[in-house]
């Protein structure tokens, strides 16, 4: 009986087993070795040791990647997880509340192209309909997208936009997770509004709120689409990010092997974040037991 | 008939005590109207970027570049979509995103609720070994096996075929099996022990007693799969290079880096990419929201 079970066992996981070893495992061991070769990706390939990440340190458009990922993220987090909470507690209050659910989660569903395509016509410089409306209040709007110092603030502020959706409705889940009993003891003793938002919501919210601010860092580090799409990294590399190091590396120089030391670094920053996650979630769960 | 009766409580409390409830109500009623304001301010921020789209697309080159803007197109120009529809294969890239994301729904589901049944209920040598490694997989960000799934797709001449996307999207995705096994683990044990008692095998009792329970976090799994399969840039970006076999996202940037400066034949392209997606997100607004929250939470 058993053995027959497990043969079973064996038999189900089948088709994800093949997948995991073929689309990932492989693949992950794969660029490591690759990490340590040098290879165009046609002919010759020969180990060089660590020389594609001393490399990579002493590119300047890794740095030049890096520091933009960094200020994307900075620009990004705050503000995206701020309006997203205020947005599912307002919304956690209201009457219509999936009508505006509907219209706040709307641009979740589209794809990154068709969204980079619309956000480039709204803020092209010349005749963009936002430098149109910012001069109605007598503001002469920057070039937003071909002027280096707002391309990642343009880019950030219409990830914000897009993502806004996604954070809140697992904010207004989190919110709705929240024992009513905590509030009604509250209110016996007399309680009032803020004291209730600051001793009861923020601190019970807050595995959420860590659990949304890990992931959005973890996607904010892997953003590629938007600055493909709207500007190819430009102008003078302003919006040129890790990924879009990765690919051009790979793709355009065909340096598979600095490519994939690239990756690597990249690997190692969002494992950094992911075990922070699970450390803490973990002591979360102890906590709650 | 219940909020009727409640109306009446209340009234009958108006009555008691009138000027303390009627100060009460209007804070009430002041703070939720100004929360309405803010909401509806957001929703206009939400949306007008749909509408403008739309809007543009409708205009010809006259009102397109007109400084101030014109809200509405007048006359209302169809021509932008024709020619959007001549330049490029839209029909087709929708029949590719179609066909390949169904079949990688479709399968992936499958595969992946029989390796998450399999680690939920069944016990075999490994399978807590194996499980972990489907875990920390998920850790792995796709840039990074990006390159040699490249070259291993080149290797066995899959580049610039369908097959680089369906295969891998229909054979792995280790969220899906974690999120599937957490819900068949909370499936109580009599149920199947009813159905081995009847003889019935491990096939069987998947096919018969495990799926039809589930069928809401299928649904919740399938939808997430469904959006990324859809939405997906990167891997189609990588793999093919024929415009007749681009996907709709790929092929909207296609028709961007030769149109860009053509605004409204450009809004037209996007609207044609947009409104199937915003169609179906209208009929099934509540399941996708909430397959998106359920998958979201347990990330």
């Amino acid at each position: 009986m058993r053995s027959r079970n497990a043969l079973w066992g064996y038999f189900f996981i089948a088709p994800q087993l093949l997948g995991l070893l073929a689309f990932s495992l492989i693949p992950l061991l794969f660029a490591l070795v690759l990490s340590f070769m040098k290879w165009d990706g046609f002919g010759e390939q020969s180990f060089i040791g660590f020389a594609n990440f001393s490399s990579q340190f002493h590119n300047p458009d890794f740095w030049k990647a890096l520091v933009n990922t960094v200020y994307y993220t900075i620009l990004v987090i705050p503000g995206s997880i701020l309006i997203s909470l205020l947005l599912a507690l307002a919304l956690n209050k209201v009457k219509g509340k999936e009508i505006y659910r509907l219209i706040y989660f709307m641009p979740v569903v589209t794809s990154s192209v068709s969204i980079g395509v619309i956000w480039m016509w709204i803020l092209n410089g010349d005749f963009g309909i936002l430098n149109q409306l910012l001069s109605y209040i007598g503001i002469e709007g920057p070039k937003w997208l071909t002027n280096t110092k707002w391309v990642m603030p343009s880019i950030a502020m219409l990830s914000i936009w897009w993502g806004l959706g996604h954070n809140m409705v697992i904010f207004l889940a989190g919110l709705q997770g929240i024992s009513q009993s905590y509030y009604e003891a509250a209110e016996i003793d007399g309680a009032s509004k803020w004291q209730k938002f600051w001793h009861i919501t923020l601190p019970l919210l807050s595995p959420t709120t860590f659990f949304i601010t890990i992931m959005a860092i973890i996607s904010s580090f892997q953003v590629f689409d938007q600055a493909f799409v709207m500007t190819n990294g430009g102008p003078a590399k302003a919006s040129y990010t890790l990924v879009y190091h990765i690919y051009d590396q790979a793709f355009i120089d065909f340096q598979m092997g600095e490519s994939a030391a690239a990756a690597m670094i990249l690997f190692a920053i969002i494992l950094v974040f992911t075990l922070i996650q699970f450390k803490f979630s973990q002591r979360w769960v102890h906590y709650e037991d | 008939m219940k909020t009727n009766a409640m109306v009446k409580e209340r009234s009958q409390l108006n009555e008691v005590n009138p000027a303390v409830n009627a100060s009460t109500k209007r804070k009430f009623s002041l703070s939720t109207l100004l929360l309405h304001i803010l909401l509806m301010i957001g929703s206009v921020i939400m949306l007008f970027p749909f509408f403008w789209t739309v809007s543009s697309s409708l205009k010809d080159v006259s009102q397109i570049f007109l400084v101030p803007p014109k809200w509405l197109p007048n006359p209302i120009v169809w021509s932008n979509y024709l020619a959007s529809l001549q330049a490029m294969p839209f029909g087709t890239a929708y029949w590719n995103s179609f066909y390949i994301t169904v079949i990688v729904v479709v399968v992936q589901l499958l595969t992946a609720s029989m390796a998450a049944y399999a680690f939920a209920k069944i016990k075999f040598p490994g399978a807590g070994f194996l499980f972990i490694l489907f875990l920390s997989t998920m850790m792995i960000p796709k840039q990074v096996t990006m390159i040699p799934l490249y070259m291993i797709m080149e290797k066995i001449g899959w580049l610039d075929t369908h097959l680089a996307l369906i295969v891998p999207g229909a054979l792995f995705n280790a969220f899906a099996v974690f999120l599937l096994r957490q819900f068949i683990k909370g499936i109580p044990k009599d149920l199947e022990e009813a159905a081995i008692i009847d003889g019935a095998s491990p096939l069987r009792i998947y096919w018969s007693v495990i799926l039809p329970l589930i069928r809401p976090a299928l649904a919740a799994v399938g939808i997430f799969i469904f959006l990324g399969t859809w939405n997906n840039f990167l891997d189609p970006l990588i793999y093919l290079s024929t415009p007749e076999k681009f996907t709709v996202p790929l092929l909207l940037n296609y028709f961007k880096g030769l149109y860009v400066t053509d605004w409204a034949l450009m809004m037209a392209g996007s609207t044609i990419s947009i409104i199937p997606v915003l169609v179906v997100y209208m009929f099934a607004q509540k399941q996708i929201i909430e397959g998106i929250t359920l998958t979201g939470m347990k990330g």
